[in-house]
């Protein structure tokens, strides 16, 4: 007889296992390569418009967002998004295409409902657990600060 | 000077292999891997832990989401110590700013200009 768990254990050898190495390899790859682009336009921020490595940061957040928004329109940065999964994911890039690509998808809806309510739909979680957590973190150690 | 890029990919390399972890071994979602990301940037800052990380790795620690976490808290400190507890408020997005109005500007326009493929 076949129930729902025992179901799930003779299917087991027929699925693909994750290959987590090959994965990590590839994660590896990419994302050190998007933070070495990141880190030529911090340099160049640096050297032509003579910010402090602090400042530049902005600067380079910024182009780098351009740069993924622009490869979200071409269709190119997804391709290479299922390739590196999250070394296209985890850094700055991976925020501006979930934005982009959220924005592009409900572009038939219109301007006002689709592009912008749809917008932060992937993206807004991360808005919104960084501005909780900051928060608390920083009132706590406001607090800490002011009370030792 | 050849040896910050190296930093930065390796780096920066590293924090995406964690979050390919989280993924496949945790099987996290995508939008629960960069909301950890972002939670414990805030939570590194806190502990003024992201800031050695930035001195040593550069742009292996600024272009990660976890950054985001950082400025954000970064921006609330600068600005408590000038107007106490209302700082907190007014300065959290005051550094991140870049990176989110980036983000809804060029999304926009693409989202005008480019059509969806596939």
């Amino acid at each position: 007889m076949i129930t729902k768990d025992n179901y799930k254990k003779s299917i087991k050898p027929y699925q693909p296992k994750p290959k987590y190495f090959r994965n990590c390899i590839k994660a590896f790859l990419i994302g050190g390569l998007i933070c070495s682009i990141g880190q030529g336009l911090t340099v160049f921020y640096m050297e032509v418009f003579g910010f402090t490595s602090k400042e530049a940061a902005n600067p380079t957040v910024a182009t780098l967002i351009l740069i993924a928004a622009l490869l979200t329109g071409f269709g190119v940065y997804d391709k290479i998004g299922q390739f590196a999964g999250a070394g296209t994911a985890v850094p700055v890039t991976g925020f501006a295409n979930s934005i982009t690509s959220a924005a592009m998808e409900h572009r038939s809806e219109g301007l006002v409902l689709g592009v912008s309510t749809n917008m932060f739909k992937l993206a807004g979680s991360v808005i919104v657990f960084g501005t909780v957590a900051a928060y608390i973190i920083g009132v706590l150690r406001y607090l800490i600060q002011s009370f030792l | 000077m050849i040896m910050d890029f190296v930093w930065a990919f390796i780096v920066g390399g590293a924090i995406c292999v964690i979050g390919q972890l989280l993924l496949d071994l945790f099987k996290l979602t995508p939008a629960h891997v960069l909301s950890s990301f972002v939670v414990a940037g805030a939570v590194l800052d806190g502990f003024n832990l992201y800031d050695r990380l930035i001195e040593f790795a550069g742009a292996g620690a600024t272009v990660p989401i976890s950054s985001f976490g950082h400025t954000l808290l970064h921006g609330a400190m600068a600005q408590a110590e000038d107007h106490g507890f209302v700082g907190i408020a007014i300065g959290i997005f005051q550094l991140s700013s870049a990176g989110i109005a980036s983000a809804i500007l060029f999304g926009f326009i693409v989202a005008l200009i480019f059509k969806p493929k596939g």
